[in-house]
């Protein structure tokens, strides 16, 4: 029974890593490509202030982009789950835009947000602004493009708990006197605590990586470790070098998880 | 003496549905009230729009004389304790228990401990509701509705979610509780022996009205309709009258003195253990049954028989 999952996860998870990892400790040839002698200098590299103000600019966006996508997610979730028999229609809407590709949607922003975009043209033709507003290429994009995209991952396992919700223990609170704020606060939120934990997983770790978004919405001035990782790949040709970065940054969110399971993480699982 | 509760031509339509029609009554203070029928009568409804999770159609409802038919749930002094009992998941039972005392003052902590005692959950307190007994989550429902004094307590279905082998006892326990602490209950429940034996006064439902209202002795022994005869009990129909089985005698020879009566054959005779069970067979083929002792047990199969009865225990309808 476990042995066509040990085969898989042997071909498509760990013999890709262990190439990355073995990538990380060779050094760069004088023409890109692979090198010897093996070395520990790609990890040393990483204590750069440059580098390590693009991780914690990561982490930052990634919160934030976790944040705002769960105080737009929970309303929505429990708007969706409280919509009877519309609840599944809505549900595919939140969904829709799956349909399309991520980059075009993304497009699709740059045409919003840029000075002669839909948003400026129509303020500036109204007369309400005299100059075009600075909406793209700066970190404010950035997290707008991330939260756009990541919401539904935010707001499908918080549907999926508070659709589960006993609806009597709602009404069993409002019945011991709770007003529709404290009911909230005091019965749903902690119930739905599964959700929300797995929304801000799912949102958090692939927001950490983005690199598509802080290209094009950043217009490369906010710069994220996605970013950089590709740039080692491609521009820079220090594929060494990236595969350290991509290993660290992996690192850094298993240990993150690591650590919040310990301390008792998993009951929210 | 003021009703504590009072319902006045109170209906409740949803489409295509009538559940509630027309109902009114009234509860007296301390009184241990049953709303009795069959699943589908309306009951839980009414139930539900006295906690205000449902708002009636038309009609009012009143608590002490007050009329909160727009009052929200979190407005009313009632309190129910829910069929699955609907005790928080995340709370340890005294979390449950103290939920609805909004400030945590020195009387709130003793008012908690007493409930804690009077229920026998000494040494649970911590426990989460999935570490509990489904009678210890019973007594935690109980226990976190009456912490908010409620005027009215409403209960659904209390005893259907326990072992059948329970359900006697904590029946006894829930009785002694409500006289004890004086509590108005009111509680819905399909199971006519468990309304017989613990109510003051038993309201019996059927298709959304309330057909009588009356004492246990009253409606079991003078139902107003044929509806309420028969879901409270077995019910023989001789010539248009109803007679109990327990109330139906049985001799060889006709009876002479003022009783009703009529010839049959007998059937079967079924031993209980307790009592006997003799069917009969009337000339116009209705079968009935006869309740009897051991000693009027001793007919057999196609001896011909009187059976008879007492005026006073004929079953009459005003319908």
């Amino acid at each position: 029974m476990l042995a066509p999952a040990a085969v898989w996860m042997a071909v498509f998870v760990a013999a890709p890593l262990g190439v990355v990892a073995a990538y990380s400790f060779l050094t760069r040839g004088p023409y890109g490509g692979l090198s010897e002698p093996w070395t520990l200098e790609n990890y040393v590299r990483l204590a750069d202030p440059l580098y390590l103000r693009i991780v914690a600019r990561s982490f930052r966006i990634a919160a934030v982009t976790t944040a705002l996508c769960l105080l737009l997610g929970f309303p929505l979730a429990l708007f969706l789950a409280r919509s009877g028999g519309r609840k599944h229609l809505l549900l595919a809407l939140v969904i829709l835009p799956f349909w399309t590709s991520y980059l075009v949607r993304t497009y699709a922003w740059m045409f919003l947000l840029r000075d002669t975009g839909l948003v400026n043209t129509l303020l500036v033709e109204a007369g309400l602004l005299e100059r075009p507003l600075p909406l793209l290429y700066n970190e404010g994009a950035v997290i707008l493009g991330l939260v756009y995209g990541h919401l539904p991952f935010m707001v499908l396992p918080i549907f999926a708990v508070l659709e589960r919700l006993d609806r009597s223990l709602v009404e069993a609170a409002a019945d011991l006197g709770a007003r529709p704020l404290e009911t909230l606060v005091r019965v749903v939120l902690p119930l739905a605590r599964p959700g929300i934990v797995a929304g801000a997983l799912l949102v958090f770790i692939p927001c950490l990586g983005a690199y598509l978004t802080p290209d094009l919405l950043g217009g490369g001035k906010t710069v994220m470790v996605g970013n950089l990782i590709q740039s080692q790949f491609t521009a820079a040709r220090d594929w060494p070098f990236g595969a350290a970065v991509s290993l660290a940054l992996m690192a850094l969110v298993m240990l993150g998880l690591t650590v919040f399971l310990r301390r008792g993480g998993e009951r929210f699982l | 003496m003021e009703p504590v509760l009072e319902l006045r031509q109170v209906s409740k339509r949803y489409p295509g549905h009538e559940a509630v029609r027309e109902l009114s009554l009234q509860v007296p203070r301390g009184a241990l009230f049953s709303l009795l029928g069959p699943s589908g009568c309306g009951k839980t409804t009414t139930l539900r729009l006295v906690a205000g999770f449902e708002q009636p159609t038309t009609g009012d409802i009143y608590l002490n004389g007050v009329r909160i038919n727009s009052l929200k749930p979190y407005e009313r002094n009632v309190s129910t304790v829910f069929q699955n009992y609907a005790l928080f998941p995340h709370l340890t039972v005294r979390g449950n228990i103290e939920f609805g005392l909004r400030r945590r003052t020195a009387e709130a902590e003793r008012r908690v401990r007493e409930l804690i005692e009077l229920m026998h959950l000494e040494g649970k307190e911590d426990r989460r509701i999935s570490e509990i007994s489904g009678g210890e989550r019973q007594r935690v429902a109980l226990a976190r509705s009456l912490a908010v004094a409620p005027e009215v307590l409403l209960l659904d279905e209390p005893l259907s979610a326990l072992d059948p082998k329970l359900r006697k006892q904590v029946r006894a326990e829930l009785r002694s509780l409500q006289r004890r602490l004086g509590v108005t209950f009111v509680l819905v429940t399909h199971d006519q022996e468990e309304a017989l034996s613990i109510s003051d006064l038993i309201g019996v439902m059927n298709q959304g009205r309330l057909e009588q209202v009356g004492e246990p002795r009253e409606v079991y022994r003078r139902p107003r309709t044929r509806f309420v005869a028969s879901f409270l009990g077995a019910v023989n129909w001789v010539d248009g009258v109803g007679v109990r089985p327990e109330a139906t005698r049985i001799s060889s020879a006709p009876p002479t003195a003022d009783v009703g009566s009529i010839p049959a054959t007998v059937r079967e005779t079924i031993f209980l253990g307790n009592c006997i069970h003799v069917e009969a067979e009337l000339e116009d083929g209705e079968v009935v049954v006869a309740e009897v002792g051991w000693q009027d047990g001793r007919f057999a199969r196609g001896d011909r028989v009187y059976l008879w009865w007492d005026r006073a225990d004929e079953l009459r309808f005003t319908e």
